[in-house]
């Protein structure tokens, strides 16, 4: 036969040893970067080659695997790691938080609770949440070994001074377990509270800057902040414009060139699902009768 | 006695598969320490050595890391023909220079201060040790607790050395360097990273 054929799962079983080996060194040490030897994957960096290493490190036959970037299900790029992975691993792919044991994501932990059993992958960029403060990796990592952090905290203190509240509003830094500063990856902040004493195992993986790091189920994660300057979700003024969900979080949609927009939840499994249940909002009206925009 | 190949026992009956399914299993014990995870795949393993303890280290071990073996196994005639076989793994003298330490009578346990506790800036440098233990399903009743821990959860094992928890003390204030062990009683195993601390023993 000379059909070309990949191991199961693409890597070669090396490669997921010494794989295998960082996630459980990061699960030991919570919020730890592991540096481990990334390998090229068939995507570019910035694809998720982080996130897709670990989920082919940890993926088995019986798992069913969901991928989701800024929470769609329906994007270039969850739908091509979906079908990497049905083709290479022939794993039971699915769109259902619920459904899925392995989810990976891009920059958003999906709106349903996850619950014990469950693995979150996620695809992270810049594993270091001091880079931009330091960019030299011994001094991080010197601070990360004294746990010093006051430099972040003068960040934070920053945008207080200047525009008179904690102005990040993604990559939101977190203390996890009470010892290492992580940085989430870019989720919105409005997603951080969902990492504290998660049932579910959350793995992250950084391809270009080979870091593998972990937060283990039922384990404490704090968003810095300040006593005066407590640590807020960011909270929008409108529904979703499909469901009427108004705990989710919202993308703006622009729908015209005169500045019309909606506002729609950016987990489509779960604006899906409660369409389903029956839920509507301002813009879901039935296809026969389409609402006016604007 | 040389033990030549044909006479040792075989690895994974499937290792792609095998490894796969062993590795949730210790990843799952090692994200939820003190719950007894089962190794239910088909493996070849030496006499003295526990199947889970086989299936561990066919999972983790390869020419890259460095592996210890205590007296136990060390004299064993075919452990060490048998690692070095399927996994290709160095077998070193300095406990100390090893990823990971199999230990096969953990009443004899050195002090933990002889193996790899990790460095500040790289903690995860450290020592793993596999070890058998007398059982995992009776015994002593130990109260857990951090993370990967809703509250406290509760472990009744029979350990060897009996005072392990006391010894896995020093983790506390080497924080965050440290030893992460893995239980192993027949096909059942147990982890036991170093953020676990012992909430109060007995019931």
């Amino acid at each position: 036969m000379n059909a070309p054929t990949y191991n199961f799962a693409y890597l070669d079983e090396q490669t997921k040893r010494m794989i295998r080996r960082a996630i459980l060194k990061a699960i030991a040490i919570p919020g730890y970067q592991v540096p481990f030897a990334s390998r090229e994957m068939p995507m570019p960096y910035g694809w998720g080659t982080g996130g897709v290493q670990v989920t082919a490190a940890i993926l088995g036959p019986q798992d069913v695997l969901k991928v989701i970037d800024q929470g769609s299900d329906d994007t270039t790029n969850a739908i091509s790691i979906r079908k990497f992975f049905a083709k290479t691993a022939g794993v039971e792919t699915t769109t259902s938080t619920d459904a899925a044991t392995v989810i990976q994501t891009r920059h958003r932990i999906p709106e349903a609770p996850l619950r014990a059993g469950q693995v979150l992958v996620y695809q992270v960029p810049i594993p270091e949440p001091l880079r931009f403060l330091e960019p030299r990796e011994t001094e991080t990592r010197r601070m990360h070994a004294l746990a010093e952090y006051g430099l972040m905290h003068v960040k934070l203190y920053e945008d207080i001074a200047r525009f008179g509240h904690i102005a990040t509003s993604y990559a939101y830094p977190v203390k996890v377990n009470a010892r290492y500063v992580m940085d989430p990856s870019p989720t919105p902040k409005f997603d951080n509270p969902k990492m504290d004493n998660c049932p579910a195992l959350q793995l992250f993986g950084a391809g270009r800057e080979k870091r593998i790091y972990a937060i283990p189920p039922y384990t404490s994660v704090v968003s810095l902040d300040f006593e005066d300057h407590p640590f807020t979700r960011y909270k929008f003024d409108a529904p979703c414009a499909l469901c009427g969900a108004e705990d989710s979080y919202l993308d703006e949609i622009v729908t015209d060139d005169k500045g019309s927009r909606m506002f729609v939840c950016s987990d489509t499994d779960y604006c899906e699902g409660r369409q389903a249940a029956g839920h509507r909002g301002v813009e879901s009206a039935a296809p026969h009768k389409e609402a006016v925009h604007g | 006695m040389a033990v030549t190949t044909i006479e040792l026992q075989p690895g994974f009956a499937d290792k792609v598969l095998a490894a796969q399914s062993t590795f949730r299993t210790v990843m799952e014990a090692m994200a939820r320490p003190g719950q007894v995870m089962a190794v239910d795949d088909e493996v070849g393993h030496p006499p003295s050595m526990m199947v889970g303890v086989a299936a561990v280290a066919l999972t983790l071990l390869d020419q890259d890391t460095p592996v210890w073996l205590d007296d136990a196994f060390a004299s064993a005639s075919d452990v060490g023909a048998w690692l070095k076989f399927h996994t290709g793994a160095p077998i070193v003298a300095r406990p100390d220079a090893a990823s990971f330490a199999l230990v096969a009578a953990p009443a004899a346990l050195p002090d933990l201060s002889v193996f790899a506790l990790g460095t500040a800036e790289y903690p995860d440098r450290s020592t793993t040790l596999i070890m058998q233990v007398p059982s995992l399903a009776a015994g002593e009743s130990f109260r857990l607790r951090g993370p990967g821990i809703d509250g406290t959860t509760a472990l009744t094992a029979s350990l060897a050395p009996a005072d392990l928890f006391a010894r896995l003390s020093i983790n506390q204030a080497l924080f965050p360097r440290g030893i992460d062990v893995i239980l192993v009683d027949d096909r059942s195993l147990v982890a036991i990273p170093r953020t676990t601390r012992l909430a109060a023993s007995g019931v």
